[in-house]
């Protein structure tokens, strides 16, 4: 907390006074970024374990927290997406190594890894922790210092998650201030910390006049686009394994991950079979009143309904004056065409699918690229097909960088459920006038030198076995003149206080870990 | 040097201070400021300087730092001096809020000066009139200001020269760090004071020893003297904590700030008066009286000041910042060990000290050629004072230690011969 003097004249609004709270937090972070570097690959892996550790165990708190504030989403699929972001995220990056120095001797070049430095990450209300998670700890693996800014919709579970990340950070022995959170976002104070040239890169995950606004910022951007993901279900496919795969994903989280299944395509000779295993999963498939009635409530002259975003498909029906049995999760609105003049098959950031029978093959391709067209691009798609010719014609068509086979779109597209990267962060591409097209990991906050030998055979290539990498630690504390010293008890002889799950064995932590997945798996099953 | 700015010379001896003027020829530092911005000035003819001057902190912050700036002007559009006679807005808000960050809470009132000086005399008289006594006690070779009762205070050099030196025995000075010179000053109960820099700043920032100045406010309680910090140099976050002395445990009767609550934009003179010496305010409120002290838009600006010097990134940025300047000068001592042999600090407050008794000129003279401004203690100029701003970035620390390393070594060469070996790391 800022202390609190009696202002006479006020001028925190003025440009001045946001640039110069945004320079004064982003110039800590730059010390913080530059202290990091001394920082060697086993204390870094040992400080993202013990935040990832905290978040794990804070993931309960602020996912009910997070529901509470923002009225999104469902606690307990948040509470897992907030472990998935945590532990098993620095897990799956624990064999890749972005702090020393890799050496091509073939080539006779040494590469050399270059953090960003400081990255402003925003993050949005429908995921807030998980992507609060998930940023902090890839910024922590590269040894990059943070700046989050919360969706103002979050801010109050946001602030408190990172300050709690934060300390963790501290007490694990990371740099001061390599993490730190915007308290009062507003626009314009955003907007100044996005053009700041002590900001190195902006990773935006949101709506979509934030992520424009991040590529405008004459700041290097990471920013993400909005999905509507088309699922196609092949007549090949396992139909009932199918339809519980997408009830499934379109209940998680009551569709609140960008990756959910927007438009269901099928064509006829699947139709019947289809919805009836769609039913006997919870769906409720909509007459042409319902519909109506969900379309004319989703959808207002200015775009979607925030209102509906993360309610479950009880809440939302009562909404719309209709009832549906109390163990319904999904409602399902058959769609005679796609595009702009049917709302329906626009992003529905809720337990609502919309449902369209092609009349062939080439039709359900067209009509795919068309839910994508209308937006989503780059994003994400989903199939079911025993059919590989049929998988990759899809794959092809659709302008997506994710196609989904045979699984939840929602966990699947994110990585959870399939072997893709596990990100809360999805690359849209040039399809979706973004600038990666992957899911976002470590590997995109850092940046290599290369040092290239002469290529002459002639010339030999050094030996790169013995060198020292300048990673001498944090810096010592000064002397404060007059005083014992050391004074904080920071300085680089002095022991590193270590959190309750510092001092764990690594029986007890590979115990912990294998628990974690468990209970991960168990959940993804539950929902299976 | 163009010859404009040769032009501007004479006329500045002309004009303004003939002494003053020739005396920066002399030493070869030929330097007019003109633009100045963040921790920057820019000579005349162009050259920059990162200031790490800062004039005893008032650019602490910055020069015509933005936000200071946006709220001296926005100021003007509804205050300006004041009138010193009457209960005035800005004034009480930042004699307020000056009270609630003061480092003791018998602190409970502010009366200003129109600076630093002035504000001494006051805190002087303050504690003369709570005390019924007249003597002071300040430490040999102290700076506390030039005015009336504080240029007595201080050394000789800036007395004597207006025949303004204390006659009758009523300013007593000790040497630094001498617990039992102190104690034999204050063991006739006669005093009314002891003044005390956190940090002597003039002297070239010689340390307090583990222990002394809680030993002197002990000192003080015993013989009933009161304790007057002067945090001019060492207030305002510098030392890592709002007040100096709140680093050493000491909680003052009194205590002067000045200099960076100014903001380096409208000069300013805080007194801080704990209530058990505050008899005149009650006794005679219009006991002391300044025109230009606690000027209002002065007031807006200092208001500033504190809230921005008291955010937690300030701080901690201090704290990184002052691990980072150690770290590089302990690597430029190393390299030139028969030359630059030792360094005080405390935070931000630092002092480098060399091996020649004139030593910090010619180590300024290089720096100064070399794109860095920081200035020789006047009153041990074998110390160089090496004060980095508060916000100074990671990139200009890293500037500044560049330049300081080829300077002292150039230094170096001029005082103990280019001959003598240096030592490579």
């Amino acid at each position: 907390m800022e202390p609190e003097i009696r202002t006479l004249v006020e001028i925190s609004d003025s440009k001045a006074a946001l640039q110069s709270h945004a320079d004064i937090v982003l110039e800590r972070a730059r010390w913080a970024s530059s202290v990091f570097q001394r920082f060697d690959r086993a204390k870094t892996m040992e400080i993202a374990d013990a935040v990832a550790r905290v978040a794990h165990g804070l993931a309960g708190k602020y996912a009910d927290w997070a529901v509470e504030e923002t009225g999104f989403g469902v606690a307990a699929h948040k509470k897992l997406k907030n472990e998935l972001t945590s532990v098993p995220i620095v897990d799956y990056y624990r064999d890749q190594d972005f702090i020393n120095p890799v050496v091509d001797e073939a080539k006779k070049i040494v590469r050399i890894p270059r953090p960003a430095g400081v990255i402003l990450a925003l993050t949005p209300s429908t995921n807030p922790i998980a992507t609060v998670n998930f940023k902090v700890l890839l910024a922590l693996m590269t040894r990059n210092a943070i700046v989050l800014s919360p969706h103002p919709a979050a801010r109050a579970v946001c602030v408190d998650a990172v300050q709690a990340l934060a300390q963790a950070a501290v007490d694990a022995g990371a740099p001061d201030g390599c993490i730190q959170v915007i308290e009062n976002p507003t626009i314009p104070l955003i907007e100044e910390f996005m053009s700041s040239t002590k900001t190195s890169v902006v990773l935006a995950t949101g709506g979509t006049a934030m992520v424009r606004s991040a590529y405008s910022s004459s700041n290097p951007a990471i920013g993400v686009g909005p999905g509507n993901a088309p699922v196609f279900v092949d007549p090949s496919a396992d139909i009932s394994a199918a339809a519980k795969r997408i009830v499934d994903s379109k209940s998680f989280d009551n569709s609140i991950l960008c990756t959910n299944e927007s438009v269901l395509i099928t064509l006829p000779d699947a139709d019947k079979n289809l919805q009836q295993a769609l039913k006997k999963c919870g769906a409720h498939i909509c007459d042409e009143a319902e519909t109506e009635k969900l379309r004319r409530y989703l959808f207002h002259e200015r775009g979607f309904n925030v209102a509906s975003i993360g309610r479950d498909a009880t809440w939302i029906a009562a909404e719309c004056g209709f009832r549906v049995p109390p163990k319904t999760k999904i409602l399902v609105t058959p769609i005679d065409q796609i595009g702009v003049e049917e709302r329906l098959s626009r992003e529905k950031l809720c337990p609502v699918l919309a449902y369209h029978v092609a009349n062939n093959l080439k039709q359900a391709l067209a009509q795919a690229r068309a839910v994508l067209r209308l937006s989503g691009a780059g994003h994400s798609a989903a199939i079911h097909t025993m059919n590989e010719q049929v998988a990759i014609d899809y794959a092809r068509s659709v302008e997506a960088y994710r196609v989904v086979v045979n699984a939840p779109c929602s966990q699947g597209a994110a990585g959870f459920e399939t072997h893709l990267a596990p990100t809360f962060t999805i690359g849209t591409g040039y399809f979706g006038r973004s600038s990666i097209g992957e899911n976002i990991g470590p590997q995109h906050l850092v940046h290599w030198t290369q040092m290239a030998y002469n290529s002459d055979a002639k010339e030999t290539f050094g030996n790169y076995s013995q060198i020292n990498l300048g990673f001498d630690g944090p810096l010592p504390e000064a002397p404060s003149g007059g005083l014992p010293h050391p004074v904080h008890g920071h300085s680089a002889q002095a022991p590193v206080r270590s959190s309750s799950f510092g001092s764990i064995d690594q029986k007890a932590r590979d115990e912990l870990r294998q628990l974690i997945a468990e209970e991960i798996r168990n959940a993804l099953k539950g929902s299976l | 040097m163009s010859d404009e700015k040769l032009d501007f010379i004479l006329r500045s001896k002309e004009f303004w201070n003939p002494g003053k003027t020739q005396d920066w020829q002399d030493m070869e530092v030929d330097l007019v400021i003109d633009r100045r911005e963040g921790y920057y000035l820019f000579d005349m003819d162009g050259r920059r300087l990162i200031d790490l001057h800062l004039n005893g902190g008032t650019y602490n912050l910055g020069h015509r730092n933005p936000e200071l700036v946006e709220v001296l002007k926005a100021a003007t559009a509804r205050f300006d001096m004041g009138n010193h006679h009457f209960p005035a807005l800005a004034r009480t808000a930042l004699a307020e809020a000056l009270v609630k960050s003061a480092p003791s809470p018998k602190i409970k009132y502010v009366a200003y000066g129109s600076g630093g000086g002035e504000a001494i005399d006051i805190a002087l008289k303050t504690a003369r009139h709570a005390a019924q006594k007249r003597k002071i006690v300040s430490i040999v070779k102290a700076y506390h200001g030039h005015t009336g009762l504080a240029v007595k205070t201080g050394d000789e050099r800036f007395s004597k020269l207006f025949l303004s030196e204390d006659t009758d025995g009523e300013f007593v000075q000790v040497p630094f760090n001498d617990l039992n010179a102190m104690e034999d000053a204050l063991k006739k109960r006669d005093v009314a004071a002891v003044i005390m820099e956190t940090i002597p700043a003039t002297y070239g920032f010689p340390m307090p020893e583990v222990g002394y100045l809680p030993a002197v406010k002990k000192l003080c309680e015993r013989y009933d003297a009161l304790y007057i910090a002067d945090e001019v140099q060492t207030g305002l976050m510098r030392t890592g904590e709002l007040w100096g002395c709140t680093r050493y445990g000491i909680e003052p009767d009194i205590m002067v700030t000045a200099k960076g609550i100014g903001g380096g934009l409208y000069p300013i003179g805080c007194v801080l008066i704990g209530e058990h010496c505050a008899g005149w305010l009650h006794e005679d409120g219009f006991g002391h009286i300044s025109t230009g002290g606690g000027a209002e838009l002065g007031c807006v600006v200092a208001m500033k000041v504190l809230e921005m010097v008291q955010r937690p990134q300030v701080k901690a940025t201090v704290r990184t910042i002052s691990d980072f300047m150690r770290a590089g000068l302990e690597e430029i001592m190393a390299e030139y060990p028969d030359f630059f042999i030792g360094i005080r600090q405390h935070g931000l407050v630092m002092g480098l000290e060399f091996n020649h008794e004139q030593g910090a000129k010619p180590v300024m003279k290089h720096l100064y050629r070399n794109g860095v401004w920081a200035i020789f203690s006047t009153l041990d100029p074998r110390v160089l004072q090496f004060k980095p701003g508060l916000l100074l970035s990671q990139r200009d620390c890293e500037e500044v230690l560049r330049r300081v390393e080829i300077g002292i070594g150039l230094a170096r060469d001029e005082v103990m011969g280019s001959g003598s070996r240096r030592r490579t790391l």
